[in-house]
C-alpha cells in the first residue's frame, strides 16, 4: 500500500503521474474464510477488522453496485455518543472513541471534525430529560454540558430567541466530543487499509443465494458465480429482509425511506451540530458550506431511494422555525436512503439461527456514526462465534426473551413511529 | 407523490391518509397460541420488495380504513377497496397470520 504523507504529497505533486488506485479491483475466487454481503461501511470495517485485530485475511466483501453507494454515501456525517439508554451508550462512545483514532489507524483522513452537538430544549420538562440523559453520560465516563438559554444563545446566536420563536429555547444539552466525518472517506479508507491486509473487495458482485442446510451456511451464489465460505456475514441495511430470507429468516426488520438535503454553499455560519428539540431534525454545515440536514422517515415503508415532498416541506418548516435566516437559501439537493427501522429503534449485531450465518443490520438512524464500532464487534462475534460484550444488547432473539428496553423514546414496536 | 383513490372521495395526496401498516398481519385470538404466536405478530415484518397488502385510513376524508395493495419498489398503488368490504375476501381467516 502506498502510504500517504505530507511528503509523499509534495513529492507527488513535483510528478505529472496520477495517483495510483487506492485499492485492487479483485476478482471472486472459490472460496474465502469468510464473505461479507455488502459493501458499505459497516461491511468494509468488519473486513478490515477481521484481517486487523484476528489475522484472517481470506476475506471477500461483496458489493451488488458500486462501493459507497449506499447508505454510507447517503447519511448527514453525524457521530456522537449522547444516548441514555443502558447499551447504546457504551456501543456509541466506543464507536466515537475508534473514530477519534481513525485517520491514524487507516493512513486516510476521514475528515472528523469534533464541533461539538448541541440538543435543544424548547421546555422546562425536556429540559429535566436532557439532564437526566446527560447524567446517564457522566456516570458512563461521557463528557455532557448542560446549557442554559443564555449559554445557547452565546453559542448559537442564529437561532430564533424572539418572543414570536414558535419553539422557545429553553437550553441544550452540549457534547463537545460530537461532530461530523467526511462519509465517503470512511468508506474508500476502510477499503485501501482492508485491501492492504488481503481482504478481496468486489463490486459489481450480487448475491442471489446463500447456500445452506441444517449444519449452517456454506456460501453464496452470486452474479459473478458460486463462492464457498466458511462463515457469512450480512452487513446489508436497507436490503436485510431480502438478504435473510435467503437463508429463510424472517426479520424484525421493516424497511423505511429517510431524507438528507444540503443548500447551496454559503461562508461558514452554523459552527455545531444542532439538533432540534421540538421535532426530529439536525443540521451541520459541510466543509464546502451547504448547510446538511434532515428529519424523520416518510412514514411508510419503501424501497424507492426516492422521498415523498411533504417531508421535504416538513423538514423546511423545522428549518426556518429553529434558524429563520436560513430561509432565502436555496435547496441544491436532497436525496434518500433505505433505512431498516426495528420495533424497538435499536440495531442487531449477532448470530443467527443458522450455523455459521452472523447478521449485522436494523441500524434504524444510527447507521453512519456506529461504522467502526460495529465493525469491530462483528468482526470479534465472526472471530469467535459469540456475540462481542458490547453487543450483546443487539441480538434477534431480544424481544421473545423480554428484559432491559432500548427503546429510547418509548413508542412501542410500530416501525414507522421511531 | 403517492397518491391513493379512496373509493368515497376520489384521487387524493397520501397526507390525507393515516398509514396503518402491513394488512395481512392477524391479531392472535386471546388465549390462543403461545408467546410465539404474539412475539411473531408484533415483531417480525414481511417486509417485501413488491407488492404490499396495507391499511390507510382516510383521516381528513371519508374517515375509512382502506386495503390498499402498494408496490414497495415504485410505490405505485394497484388496488384500493374498503377495508370492510375487502375482508370478505381475505386469504386467510381471523385468528391466523
Amino acid at each position: 500500500m502506498l502510504r500517504y504523507s505530507l511528503s509523499r504529497l509534495v513529492r507527488h505533486a513535483l510528478t505529472d503521474r496520477p495517483w495510483s488506485r487506492a485499492w485492487r479491483e479483485a476478482k471472486p475466487r472459490n472460496r474465502y474464510d469468510v464473505v461479507i454481503i455488502g459493501g458499505g461501511g459497516h461491511g468494509l470495517a468488519t473486513a478490515y477488522y477481521l484481517a486487523a485485530n484476528h489475522g484472517i485475511r481470506r476475506v471477500a466483501v461483496l458489493e451488488r453496485s458500486y462501493l459507497g453507494a449506499g447508505n454510507v454515501g447517503r447519511n448527514t456525517t453525524l457521530v456522537r455518543s449522547n444516548y441514555m439508554m443502558n447499551g447504546s451508550t457504551q456501543f456509541f462512545e466506543f464507536s466515537l472513541k475508534l473514530w477519534e483514532g481513525l485517520s491514524q489507524e487507516l493512513n486516510f483522513n476521514v475528515m472528523l471534525s469534533q464541533r461539538g452537538q448541541i440538543v435543544l430544549a424548547h421546555s422546562p420538562a425536556q429540559m429535566d430529560g436532557l439532564a437526566r440523559r446527560g447524567n446517564t453520560m457522566l456516570l458512563n465516563g461521557i463528557e455532557a454540558e448542560l446549557l442554559d438559554r443564555g449559554q445557547v444563545q452565546h453559542l448559537l446566536p442564529y437561532l430564533d430567541y424572539s418572543p414570536a420563536a414558535r419553539f422557545p429555547i429553553a437550553g441544550g444539552l452540549l457534547q463537545r466530543r460530537a461532530g461530523t466525518v467526511r462519509h465517503d472517506a470512511v468508506a474508500w479508507g476502510y477499503a485501501r487499509a482492508a485491501d492492504a491486509l488481503g481482504v478481496d473487495i468486489i463490486e459489481g458482485c450480487e448475491v442471489t443465494a446463500i447456500m445452506h442446510d441444517s449444519s449452517g451456511a456454506h456460501g453464496v451464489e452470486t452474479s459473478r458465480g458460486r463462492i464457498l465460505a466458511d462463515r457469512v456475514a450480512i452487513s446489508v441495511a436497507g436490503h436485510s429482509s431480502q438478504v435473510a430470507a435467503m437463508a429463510g429468516l424472517e426479520l424484525p426488520i421493516e424497511s423505511h425511506l429517510l431524507q438528507a438535503f444540503v443548500t447551496e454553499p454559503i461562508k461558514p455560519f452554523v459552527d455545531h451540530v444542532i439538533s432540534f428539540g421540538a421535532e426530529l431534525f439536525y443540521i451541520s454545515q459541510s466543509d464546502k458550506g451547504g448547510l446538511v440536514f434532515g428529519g424523520h422517515i416518510d412514514g411508510f415503508n419503501s424501497f424507492t431511494q426516492r422521498g415523498q415532498f411533504p417531508k421535504v416541506e416538513g423538514v423546511a418548516q423545522c428549518a426556518l422555525a429553529l434558524i429563520p435566516g436560513m430561509s432565502r437559501l436555496k435547496l441544491l439537493r436532497h436525496w434518500a436512503g433505505i433505512q431498516d427501522m426495528t420495533p424497538d429503534g435499536a440495531p442487531f449485531i449477532c448470530r443467527t439461527p443458522v450455523r455459521n450465518l452472523y447478521f449485522n443490520g436494523g441500524w434504524c438512524y444510527q447507521g453512519f456514526k456506529a461504522t467502526p464500532a460495529a465493525g469491530w464487534c462483528l468482526a470479534d462475534t465472526i472471530a469467535r462465534d459469540e456475540e462481542h460484550p458490547l453487543v450483546r444488547c443487539y441480538g434477534l432473539g431480544r424481544f421473545a426473551q423480554g428484559g432491559a428496553s432500548l427503546d429510547e423514546y418509548g413508542h412501542g414496536h410500530w416501525t414507522y413511529r421511531h | 407523490m403517492l397518491r391513493i383513490e379512496c373509493p368515497l372521495c376520489g384521487e387524493r395526496p397520501y397526507t390525507e391518509y393515516r398509514y396503518g401498516g402491513d394488512a395481512d398481519k392477524r391479531r392472535p385470538m386471546h388465549g390462543a397460541g403461545g408467546i410465539e404466536a404474539w412475539h411473531d405478530h408484533l415483531f417480525l415484518f414481511d417486509n417485501p420488495k413488491g407488492p404490499h397488502r396495507e391499511f390507510w385510513q382516510h383521516v381528513q376524508g371519508c374517515r375509512q380504513w382502506l386495503l390498499v395493495v402498494r408496490d414497495t419498489a415504485t410505490n405505485i398503488v394497484a388496488e384500493v377497496a374498503l377495508a370492510r368490504d375487502a375482508r370478505g375476501m381475505d386469504r386467510q381467516g381471523p385468528g391466523e397470520r
